[in-house]
């Protein structure tokens, strides 16, 4: 122990109250006075610590419960919906999918390798404290620019974020199979990382954390607790700073062969029968896992805080109560099952403690050494935290941007000047191939990775049927700034075309809010229109969300980032066989555009691109015409009629072809009529559209289902060759090697992260 | 014939192994804890691949203290089938079984693809499925799978012929592309690819059935002869 620890005395509720303690703590003086009348006194110091955590925006959500009111949470697959560990979904034969996504931002822009290692840890014990066994995990990715010389620090936050990742995901054994990454200057200084873990597990086995049985033990498994991540939800919910960096310790640090081996404890556990409430300790730790479990079951608990494993000799309640130590769980089980229970976890060597007790009072009671140190209404602290329905205004720059025409760039004309505009993009570090990142994954692991990660979703076969799951994260926030009501319905409508892309039906949503600071008007404009957006898209698509994640604040000395909403989303595809993939197939194909193709080239990457421009209205979203478009590419895909469908999305048309070119290893020979600009109709990313592949024989029928939902469609060629050739209205448009545009397209990321060694 | 999966803390190939041996041989498979101590009863033994404790030191080198390894080490003297995957290599060089050493990849990254390899002894009981100098697709997936030894070592392998398998594309930089070599004795094979990971055409490659096979193949062939 250091002296400023022995040193240190911990200030008395006169002295919380007098200095505004509470106020580092992210309490206001409102919510004080609060607290103080649910206490009946003033709380000291582990108290107002306990509380500050639980009302940070991080544990509550009291800025953005208005906001997630408005997401559809039913439908008739839903098992569990939004409020436990993660959301759980019928897929037949007492089977379900349980799912959820969560951010880790904050501790990554400080911390980047531990940062996203623990963020995996999270999300990986929200799944298995379920009950569910993990099977697959996601990542979204959001970095400042990489390309540029002096992009030396986020390219440092880049690499170091994925082999946190991988370094945690390969270790545990579950297969990292899907993600997305954009670079965009919006997210110098403030990274965005969201990992999302998907499991499966048999109905029976769902699990809740309740703290039920007045009488029953609570234990304690998992490594000891350190003085770790305290105050970690705290800064969370705060502004990214020049001083953050001083705040490394509220970083935790990740082990994943501790968490390997709770995993594997915790299953076991639960497969006996015995377990009556399960719930992990993430952020707020032991605070927020035994509150919760107890306000759940409307219950109280007593802790006995001396009988935590601790990790340093001295450790206070507070440190106690306020780390977040990883891989650590709370469960309760009956008395009689007490040996039972500790029996399985010394198999697996880990310590499993009796650390207190249910109770009838409501009271979350907190005694060491036999001592009380801390006595709190559960209620109060899981339930009564202030909502904030915070002030809204339009920000001056939306009319700006939408105001800025689109179509005004200079025509790019020719062969030559269209085919340079695709390799450009093909190139750019988001839409460039993120081979140099998954492969630093292990995607196969559990031998159920059907469809490996580069195509429009993931896709995990389920073991011993003949059912598969398709997972996809999804969000373009450069169309959300420009417009997050439109952006917002793109979000959801793009993931759901993503997994309809693969055979799947889109099943529901988990959703990651990522934004700036609530408090300003303008940040809680861009939440309240983009999360209007999404519920709409959500309702029509009928992919009710399931739960998520709010991550505000996202700030830094040069001002929020762009709204950024992810959609983590779920499809099942019935029979494996129905699993289709982006790449061409065969030669003699027929390549169909279906979907109709307007001029929007607002937010596009072609004007981000190649005219430097990031403004203009974002293509708008007829949820209607979308919803159709999906319908029939199902119904044509488990009718067999469909060989490859591909989601045009960033760099639209000109992209999608040339990502199917490139997956497949085949070129193409296209020509499109159109009434648009050349340049417009290969670069507009006008949604609900995709590029398929048909056999010859069957293009008629396929067609037809098109004709019949009222889609449109255009045949544009055949596959085959080694190059990609196309016409527009008759013009030489794009020609170029599928090996020059595979090159461009692989050899981006690794030629830019090979600079710095 | 009898199989066992060995399971370390940390082992996480050992559902997959399991799996894929029960696809192809006949016969019981059974996951063998770490604290176990008899390997009696089993004709084939495979030791998956994961992070077992962590790989906190240098891999395998916490798990070949593992109670079980002293009847694994009596189980090659005794001639059983002995694979090792990743992991599984790893801690049979750890344990002596196989002469060696595994290095952190060149790329100094995880590396997870599709990977060709030559077979260079197609007369293993581990490789009777295969044609000597066929390419087959075994997936890699590893951190440290750059094998090492030294030059006299090499020639040792390479006289004796115990080199299997070779990367026709080096994915870590390992010595003379080495990819899996088997003991002298021809019991004991150690590779970094996972064939368990190729045995359905789904999964990319179907070609680590032949493998498998091959084992169940000498274990029918031996049991023949003893009839």
């Amino acid at each position: 122990m250091s002296a400023v620890d022995e040193k240190f005395r911990e200030p008395t509720p006169d002295e919380i109250a007098e200095h505004k303690v509470y106020a580092e703590m992210g309490v206001s003086d409102g919510e004080y006075d609060l607290i103080c009348d649910f206490m009946g006194r003033r709380p000291n110091y582990v108290e107002i610590g306990v509380f500050s955590v639980m009302w940070s925006e991080h544990c509550s959500y009291k800025n953005s419960r208005p906001i997630l009111a408005k997401f559809p949470i039913d439908g008739p697959r839903v098992l569990v919906g939004p409020g436990e560990g993660a959301g759980v979904v019928d897929i037949g034969d007492g089977q379900a999918v349980v799912f959820k996504i969560e951010s880790h931002n904050h501790p990554s822009a400080i911390e980047p390798f531990q940062g996203a290692a623990t963020g995996v840890g999270g999300i990986l014990r929200d799944i298995f404290s379920m009950g569910a066994r993990p099977i697959g995990l996601l990542n979204s990715l959001r970095f400042g620019p990489i390309h540029r010389p002096e992009d030396r620090h986020n390219r440092y936050l880049f690499e170091r974020v994925v082999e946190g990742i991988a370094g945690y995901g390969n270790c545990i054994g579950v297969p990292t199979v899907g993600g997305e990454i954009v670079f965009d200057e919006s997210y110098n200084g403030n990274p965005l990382v969201n990992v999302m873990c998907v499991g499966l597990i048999d109905h029976d086995d769902i699990q809740k954390g309740v703290a039920d049985g007045v009488g029953n033990p609570v234990f304690y498994v998992g490594p000891a607790t350190g003085r770790d991540g305290i105050h970690g939800a705290t800064f969370a919910s705060e502004e990214l700073t020049e001083e953050s960096e001083a705040k490394r310790p509220a970083v935790q640090v990740g082990d994943p062969f501790k968490e390997k081996l709770v995993m594997e404890a915790c299953l076991e556990l639960i497969e006996s029968g015995i377990v009556v409430g399960i719930q992990d300790m993430g952020a707020a730790g032991l605070t927020c896992s035994s509150a919760e479990m107890a306000s759940k079951a409307g219950n109280g608990m007593e802790l006995h805080l001396d009988r935590v494993p601790q990790r340093a000799a001295g450790m206070t309640p507070y440190e106690m109560m306020l780390s977040e130590s990883q891989e650590r769980m709370l469960f309760v089980v009956k008395p009689e099952h007490a040996e039972q229970a500790q029996a399985i976890f010394e198999k697996w060597d880990l310590p499993c403690v009796d650390v207190g007790s249910v109770t009838d009072d409501g009271r979350l009671r907190l005694m060491h050494h036999g001592e009380e140190v801390g006595d709190l209404p559960v209620r109060a602290i899981v339930d009564e935290c202030p909502i904030y329905e915070r002030a809204i205004e339009e920000p001056a720059y939306f009319r700006e941007v939408q105001a800025a025409d689109a179509l005004s760039d200079p025509e790019l004309k020719g062969e030559e000047a269209l085919t340079g505009a695709l390799e450009t993009l093909l190139s750019a570090p988001t839409i460039a191939s993120k081979r140099w990142v998954f492969e630093q994954f292990d995607y196969m692991v559990r031998t159920n990775t059907i469809q490996a990660p580069g195509g429009d979703a993931a896709v995990i076969a389920v073991t011993d049927s003949d059912k598969a799951l398709a997972m996809t994260v999804d969000g373009n926030s450069r169309h959300v700034y420009l417009d997050p009501y439109e952006g917002g319905k793109a979000a959801v409508a793009e993931a759901a075309r993503n997994l309809v892309c693969t055979g799947a039906e889109p099943l529901a949503v988990t959703d990651n809010l990522n934004y700036g600071n609530p408090e300003k008007p303008e940040v809680y404009w861009q939440l309240h229109r983009s999360a209007t957006g999404m519920a709409e898209a959500c309702e029509v698509l009928s992919t009710p969300v399931i739960g998520g994640n709010v991550s505000l604040y996202n700030e830094h000395t040069e001002g929020a980032i762009y709204p950024t909403p992810v959609i983590g989303m779920v499809g099942l595809i019935e029979h494996q066989k129905e699993m289709t993939r982006s790449g061409f197939v065969e030669a003699g194909d027929q390549v169909i555009l279906v979907g109709e193709t307007k001029p929007e080239l607002g937010g596009s990457s072609l004007r981000a691109e190649v005219f430097g421009k990031r403004d203009g209205a974002p293509p708008k979203v007829d949820l209607e015409v979308e919803s159709k478009m999906q319908q029939a590419l199902l119904a044509a895909i488990r009718k067999g009629l469909v060989q490859s469908a591909h989601d045009c999305s960033d760099g639209g048309l000109a992209v999608a072809i040339a990502e199917s070119a490139i997956a497949g290893g085949q070129g193409a020979t296209l020509s499109a009529t159109t009434e648009l600009r050349g340049d417009h109709f290969l670069f507009s990313e006008s949604a609900s559209r995709v590029v398929i592949s048909a056999k010859e024989e069957q293009v008629e029928e396929l067609l037809a289902i098109f004709e019949d939902a009222g889609v449109m469609t255009q045949v544009l060629g055949a596959v085959g060759g080694d190059k990609l050739e196309m016409k527009v209205n008759g013009a030489a448009a794009l020609n170029s090697q599928i090996e020059v545009l595979k090159d461009r397209w692989e050899g981006a990321i690794p030629s830019i992260m090979s600079r710095d060694h | 014939m009898k199989s066992a999966v060995l399971v370390f803390p940390g082992s996480n190939c050992d559902t997959d192994c399991v799996r894929a041996v029960e696809q192809v041989i006949e016969g019981d498979v059974d996951r063998v804890w770490h604290k176990d101590e008899d390997l009696s009863a089993y004709d084939f033994i495979v030791v998956p691949g994961g992070f077992s404790y962590g790989d906190y030191l240098r891999s395998g080198a916490i798990a070949r203290f593992s109670p079980i390894v002293k009847s694994l080490e009596e189980a090659a003297a005794a001639g059983k089938t002995i694979l090792g995957i990743c992991n599984g290599f790893q801690i049979l060089l750890e344990a002596g079984l196989l002469p060696g050493a595994m290095r952190v990849n060149q790329s100094l990254k995880f590396v997870c693809k599709p990977c060709k390899l030559r077979v260079e002894d197609g007369s293993t009981r581990f490789t009777t499925g295969y044609e000597k100098g066929e390419i087959i697709d075994i997936p890699v997936a590893h951190q440290e799978g750059n094998y090492y030894c030294d030059e006299a070592e090499l020639r040792r392998l390479e006289d004796n012929g115990q080199v299997v398998f070779r990367y026709v594309d080096n994915p870590n930089g390992s010595v003379a592309d080495i990819a899996g070599i088997r003991n002298k004795a021809g019991n004991v094979l150690g590779m970094m690819p996972h064939p368990e990971r190729a045995v359905r055409d789904a999964l990319g490659s179907s070609d680590g059935v032949r493998l498998f096979e091959s084992v169940a193949r000498y274990a029918l062939d031996v049991q023949k002869e003893f009839a």
